[in-house]
């Protein structure tokens, strides 16, 4: 076999990947459990403070979790709807023209760089849109997750419309032979049988909204807070990664170790989120192929 | 009969229900509804393009008076009038040079190995569902593992190399799936052909397979490299600087890249920073676009040649 080194250097770049996975694992628990050692895991879940930069250090991530997820949920609040909403009428009542001027516009909105939306939530969404409405400083939640929800929207609708465009054309004429209305088709026939397609599209965006950080750095501020006021700033987990990374840290300190910590629970929770949407999608699979 | 569903949720639509008066009302109904949610769908799908314009315009508004050739070419500053992103901008063509080295062989072999090659046992399968999770994982994650490993543990230090290994894991799994999908436009009958012929298994894809399926592939690693372009966060965790007045001159130098000069200036409370900020944005956004154009033109001049 003149081809089997070929064959083995595909091999281990396929490897590669699976040694990324085990570097990032290895890598965060290595110094999460550093840190744990120092700070109970009891007093990490329960404390309602997180100043592990100040004199009083308390190292309870509560703060960044319920921000981090408060932020996701109200950008998905409007970012499933829209997105859905974009989806039906891109898969059931579009032309083909319509759907090839408006797709790729939606391509354009996801390749946009998430330093971009933070600037514009900063910049035009809190100033213009919530400093009326209440919002007292330049930060706050709900302005970091306004910007996220026009980055999940193209997230959310192709995967959605991947999902209802897999829907075979038998069952709509089904419907429509009933004398089914367009809407009626759409809502009661192809949504449903395209279902978990759908919600693997927002567990999807949930994960990313999750994991997203320039948006949440630049327009939520960086003051952990244990609140459920979307008008008030407050940091979300990746926050604090990137501000621990902007001072000087030395490597080994509790400091450094925070982070690898807050990392681990960002990944365990993306990490759940992408294996129940991946499961949805392989039931979805089997029932059309 | 009355209107409405029948046992079943069967809806009766005959001419009973037009020459009725409960009847034609029922219709109407329906009709209406139709129409409403019609008109709400459509502006549904509408709202994107509508935050694309805002946001676009915004961004011109705030930055477009910035713009000059000095902007490009002056190092940054203490004085936002004066500021520019030189040293961002070579830090940027510098990671995406050694991110590109680095990515794209290991992304197509891999994806070569996968699609061409593997068995169909377990260990593909763990590979496979690997890809699919490290695709979502956040990119701040990826950060933590360079800083620990590239870094560190390597004594890499904050270097060009040390962001340009860490943006290569960020994009391998976009680049090995785009691969395999950019393998797949190859028809099978393509492969069975050459190995008629007598082609082994490498000679097949190394002459037959690859050159057919360069285009599709390549449409994929420019959107995957234009996704590497914008990401901020990671090459913040491993200490990319936020002030560099001077040119990197080596893969060993330190450095800052283009989006995180944006959100320097970003995160200055000075409204003339946010211009200068803008006028980045609209750099970047401009490098991103012709990315995404260039990419489709290969998508559109590769269909076109196609001879399947």
């Amino acid at each position: 076999m003149r081809e089997a080194p070929i064959l083995a250097v595909l091999f281990l770049c396929a490897l590669a990947s699976v040694f990324t996975t085990i570097g990032i694992v290895v890598v965060l628990s290595e110094e999460a459990v550093g840190f744990f050692r120092q700070v109970s895991i009891v007093e990490f879940l329960t404390e309602r403070r997180w100043t592990p930069l100040f004199v009083e250090k308390h190292f309870g991530v509560l703060p960044l979790l319920s921000a981090t997820f408060l932020i996701a949920l109200l950008a998905l609040a409007v970012a499933v709807p829209v997105g859905l909403g974009a989806a039906i009428y891109l898969s059931e009542y579009a032309s083909a023209r319509v759907r090839g001027v408006l797709k790729p516009a939606l391509e354009v909105l996801a390749g946009i760089p998430t330093v971009v939306y933070g600037y514009f939530a900063l910049t035009f969404i809190a100033p213009q849109i919530l400093r009326p409405l209440g919002q007292e400083t330049a930060f706050s939640a709900l302005s970091a997750a306004l910007a996220m929800s026009i980055m999940l929207l193209p997230l959310v609708s192709s995967l959605s419309e991947d999902a209802m465009r897999a829907v075979p054309a038998s069952l709509r004429e089904a419907g429509y032979a009933l004398g089914s209305s367009r809407l009626e088709v759409a809502v009661r026939v192809v949504l449903p049988a395209a279902l978990s397609g759908v919600m693997a599209a927002v567990l999807l965006a949930l994960a990313r909204a999750v994991g997203e950080t320039m948006i949440v750095t630049i327009a939520a501020g960086n003051i952990p807070n244990l609140s459920w006021n979307p008008l008030e700033a407050m940091q979300a987990l990746p926050a604090y990664i990137v501000q621990v990374s902007l001072g000087d840290t030395p490597a080994g300190s509790l400091e450094y170790k925070t982070i690898f910590a807050v990392g681990l629970s960002l990944f365990a929770c993306t990490l759940l989120l992408n294996v129940a949407a991946q499961w949805l999608l392989a039931r979805f699979r089997e029932v059309y192929e | 009969m009355a209107p409405g569903p029948l046992p079943g949720g069967v809806r009766v639509t005959a001419p009973i229900l037009t020459q009725t008066p409960l009847g034609r009302r029922h219709v109407m109904r329906r009709r209406i509804a139709a129409a409403v949610a019609e008109a709400l769908l459509r502006m549904a799908a509408m709202v994107g393009i509508a935050a694309l314009v805002l946001l676009l315009t915004v961004v011109t508004r705030d930055g477009f008076h910035r713009l000059s050739w000095d902007f490009i070419t002056s190092f940054p500053s203490r004085f936002p009038e004066q500021a520019g992103i030189r040293a961002a901008l070579l830090g940027s063509i510098w990671v995406m040079a050694l991110t590109t080295v680095i990515a794209v062989p290991l992304g197509i072999g891999a994806a070569i190995y996968l699609e061409e090659f593997a068995p169909r046992n377990w260990l593909t399968r763990i590979i496979e569902t690997n890809i699919n999770n490290l695709a979502g994982v956040p990119s701040i994650v990826y950060g933590l593992l360079g800083l620990a490993l590239f870094v560190r543990a390597m004594e890499l230090g904050r270097s060009i190399l040390a962001g340009a290994l860490t943006l290569a894991l960020v994009v391998l799994p976009i680049i090995i799936v785009s691969g395999r999908e950019g393998l797949r436009t190859v028809p099978p009958s393509i492969r069975e052909a050459a190995m008629a012929l007598g082609a082994t298994r490498w000679q097949t894809v190394r002459h037959q397979v690859l050159p057919a399926a360069l285009a599709p592939m390549m449409t994929g690693i420019i959107l995957a490299l234009s996704r590497a372009i914008g990401e901020t966060a990671p090459l913040i965790t491993i200490g990319a600087l936020l002030f560099v007045p001077f040119d990197p001159r080596g893969p060993l130098d330190s450095f800052t890249v283009l989006p995180i000069q944006i959100f320097n200036w970003v995160s200055r409370p000075q409204p003339a920073f946010h211009e200068a900020a803008a006028a980045g944005i609209i750099v970047l956004l401009t490098v991103l676009l012709s990315m995404n154009a260039i990419a489709i033109a290969i998508r559109y001049w590769s269909e076109r040649r196609r001879q399947w």
